[in-house]
């Protein structure tokens, strides 16, 4: 039996067994990107991956393991620690048709880069009038890790959400990481694939619709990760796991949150966060970047414009501190969005006192 | 087939020693500053310049000093890696230990009115420049009494005081931050130069070139050193730079590769490199092509011990015979040691005491520091902004904690 026939009947068998039970396997996030990348790569030979320490070390957080031993030094690349060279290489190569995927050891780096990567290819398409597309996947973790300070944890989901021509995912769970970054690959415009060092090693329950390989998430559609009544609480990457255990705080209280994980930043699924806006009248935004002219303050401003009537109290923002990201411990916890932070907006939004 | 390239490679980095001195005389142990010549362990090999002598001059209050804070930078690093392991140093630590001769060497060379910066790798560099054993790990850990309160971390120090500009993080930045410094030092007519250190991996940086370039140009007393241990994070030279001869890559400006576990001959190149870019001063205009070239690019052939930082056990990729092969080798303590020894100037017994003073120095400071207050909340908002306007600052949660910049 080959490998999809072996696929298309484990499926069929959870359709049925669904009924019975919840699926039952789990992923971690490092191992679903690990799994994506490599499927991508087997579909299609113009895929390959480019990046410090990818190859040889196996990925400097393990993302790309054993991808060069399975497909050779011809499709996985180690460069030297020169961002603005091998990112502009990969996007040259995109250029002439390739889908690179160029990993940053974080995106901190992508600021040596960036010119390539707002100038030489979100811009392309439009300055060509279509002839030149740019079907490159630029990824890596983003925003605070623990402990590495000022110039190691910056979010870039705000920088890079604000440019047209470029789109802008990041994953939550396994099944986010696998699917949206599948579709990523598959994508004919430049992504920026935002992920998170902090969940490359937690496990999430996965169907076995999102182990299939040809497993794909929509580009620009958020998921309602907790349906509620009360109050929307809209945010990605990490913050999500947050946001759901203030969730069920709040669901101590008696008061229902309704969490959404964006899962795309852009394009922003605005659809979905007014709907929800307009069924629960209140909005707590949250993100770890920091706040002015952030992630939240454009999520406010569509809500603010498109859903006013509805809101019955003011929009609320819970962003990473306005400072550089201090080390110290103590200051660094500060400096973050915490889960009571989330809760206490929430409660603000249904003028509760604390 | 890797690691058969790998041990050719590592027998070039276990290059025997040539202990070979100009002078052997019975000494008393002292604190003497009289004159001894000792020969470099290697010849320089330069490019487009003139080598300095390999006979290099000490004495034995040098020596002796160069051992002792040499013992106190190993023993600090080790510390760090034990502390790191017990979770009290958090995020990334990236240890200097085998690399220790250049910062000492260095240092021998040039005086605090000169400019030091370097890249993350930085505990030694900052301990060089005077800095403080209890300020650094205080610093590690976290505390209001480290060196940037608590809030840089390992790989941001600084000592301004000292010219230590730092501490970064991104690799390479600092080459374009050094030739800066040098900018000022010429702009203000100071008669100092400073030294920026870059790693084998950094040499590849475009940016590198771009203030090379600059600095060729407009005559800055600027002094590039590579630190080059031969791994950029897990990568070999030979597989990042296809002419890993980084002290020939300034092409236009001159070079000098130099035995980085050799302190007397990273004084000596460094000595010789701040005189050639001090020389003849700013004399007005000097733009004619392929005129004297004040810069200087110094390859410090170097090793380090550790992996690149804590979270790289430094294996993968390279062979721990290759490791223990340079220990035993190549090491810059026991060069100095040995130095030591045959000159009669102390015996192995009272080095060895010296290095039981260091280990006590290093723990009493690592106790006071783990005994030291982590940073008040408030210092969340300190030190943004030198000049705040009134402009406010805002917590995690903005109707919950917010400061008003003086």
């Amino acid at each position: 039996m080959d490998f999809e026939q072996s696929l298309r009947r484990t499926r069929s068998a959870s359709v049925s067994a669904r009924s019975y039970a919840a699926g039952s396997k789990e992923m971690t996030v490092r191992d679903a990107l690990n799994s994506a990348i490599d499927e991508e790569m087997s579909a299609d030979p113009k895929v390959f991956v480019m990046g410090e320490e990818v190859g040889q070390y196996q990925g400097a957080y393990k993302i790309t393991k054993g991808l060069l031993e399975k497909y050779g030094p011809e499709r996985v690349y180690d460069t030297p620690i020169t961002e603005a060279g091998f990112t502009g290489i990969g996007v040259g190569a995109a250029y002439a048709g390739l889908k690179p995927v160029v990993e940053f050891m974080t995106f901190n780096f992508s600021m040596q880069a960036i010119d390539h990567i707002i100038n030489s290819a979100a811009k392309s398409n439009y300055m060509s009038a279509g002839q030149i597309n740019v079907p490159i996947v630029f990824r890596g973790p983003n925003g605070a890790a623990a402990g590495v300070g000022a110039q190691h944890s910056q979010c870039y989901a705000a920088w890079y959400a604000s440019v047209p021509g470029l789109k802008v995912l990041a994953p939550y769970s396994a099944e986010d990481a696998r699917g949206l970054l599948k579709a990523a690959i598959r994508d004919p415009d430049p992504v920026v694939f935002l992920e998170n060092e902090l969940l490359y090693g937690e496990s999430f329950p996965i169907s076995e619709e999102a182990l299939d390989s040809s497993f794909c998430l929509p580009i620009g559609k958020a998921k309602i990760e907790r349906q509620g009544k009360d109050v929307t609480i809209v945010t990605f990457s990490k913050m999500v796991g947050f946001a759901l255990k203030a969730a069920e705080k709040l669901a101590e209280e008696g008061i229902s949150a309704e969490v959404i994980n964006l899962r795309s930043i852009r394009p922003l699924d605005r659809a979905t966060i007014n709907a929800s806006v307009r069924k629960t009248s209140r909005l707590v935004t949250v993100e770890e970047g920091f706040p002015q002219h952030g992630v939240c303050a454009e999520i406010c401003a569509s809500v603010v414009e498109e859903s006013f009537s509805y809101l019955d109290a003011p929009v609320e923002r819970i962003a990473g501190a306005d400072v550089p990201m201090p080390y110290a411990a103590n200051l660094e916890r500060l400096a973050l969005p915490q889960v009571e932070d989330i809760v206490r907006a929430a409660k603000r939004a249904c003028y509760r006192s604390k | 087939m890797a690691l058969s390239r790998l041990s050719s490679r590592s027998t070039t980095l276990l290059q025997p020693l040539a202990t070979t001195s100009l002078l052997r005389r019975r000494r008393h142990i002292s604190t003497d500053t009289t004159p001894i010549t000792v020969e470099t362990s290697l010849p320089f090999t330069s490019h487009l310049i003139s080598p300095p002598s390999r006979a290099v001059e000490t004495s034995s209050q040098e020596l002796l000093s160069f051992f002792r804070d040499m013992a106190l930078m190993r023993r600090m690093e080790i510390a760090a890696d034990s502390l790191y392991k017990a979770k009290l140093i958090r995020g990334f630590c990236h240890l200097y230990d085998g690399q220790e001769a250049v910062a000492i060497g260095m240092e021998a060379a040039i005086t605090k009115r000169d400019a030091i910066i370097t890249s993350y790798r930085d505990h030694c560099t900052f301990l060089g420049r005077g800095g403080g054993l209890f300020e650094a790990f205080s610093e590690l850990m976290g505390r209001t009494t480290g060196c940037s309160k608590g809030k840089g971390g390992s790989m941001h120090f600084y000592k301004k005081d000292a010219s230590f500009y730092g501490g970064h993080g991104i690799v390479g930045a600092q080459a374009p931050l050094g030739c800066g410094l040098a900018f000022a030092q010429k702009y203000s007519k100071e008669e100092a130069v400073t030294f920026t250190l870059y790693g084998d991996g950094a040499a590849n940086q475009g940016q590198l070139f771009e203030a090379l370039n600059i600095a060729a140009l407009w005559d800055l007393p600027a002094v590039l050193v590579c630190e080059n241990n031969h791994y950029g994070m897990g990568t070999a030279e030979w597989r990042s730079a296809k002419s890993p001869a980084y002290f020939k890559r300034g092409d236009y400006v001159p070079g000098l590769k130099v035995d980085g576990m050799d302190a007397l001959a990273v004084k000596q190149a460094c000595k010789f490199a701040k005189e050639h870019a001090l020389k003849n001063g700013p004399i007005g205009s000097n733009h004619h092509a392929f005129a004297f070239v004040f810069e200087q690019i110094l390859e410090m052939d170097t090793y380090r011990y550790h992996g690149h930082s804590m979270s790289d056990p430094g294996s993968t990729y390279r062979t721990r015979d290759e490791i223990s092969g340079v220990r035993q080798v190549r090491d810059p303590i026991d060069r100095v040691r040995k130095l030591i020894i045959s000159h009669d100037i102390a015996t192995e017994k009272e080095l060895k005491d010296m290095e039981k003073e260091v280990r006590k120095e290093v723990d009493a400071a690592v106790a006071q520091a783990k005994e030291s207050p982590i940073p008040e909340p408030s210092e969340l908002f300190s030190n943004i902004y030198v000049k705040g306007f009134g402009a406010e600052s805002f917590g995690a949660d903005r109707k919950e904690l917010r400061a008003t910049f003086p």
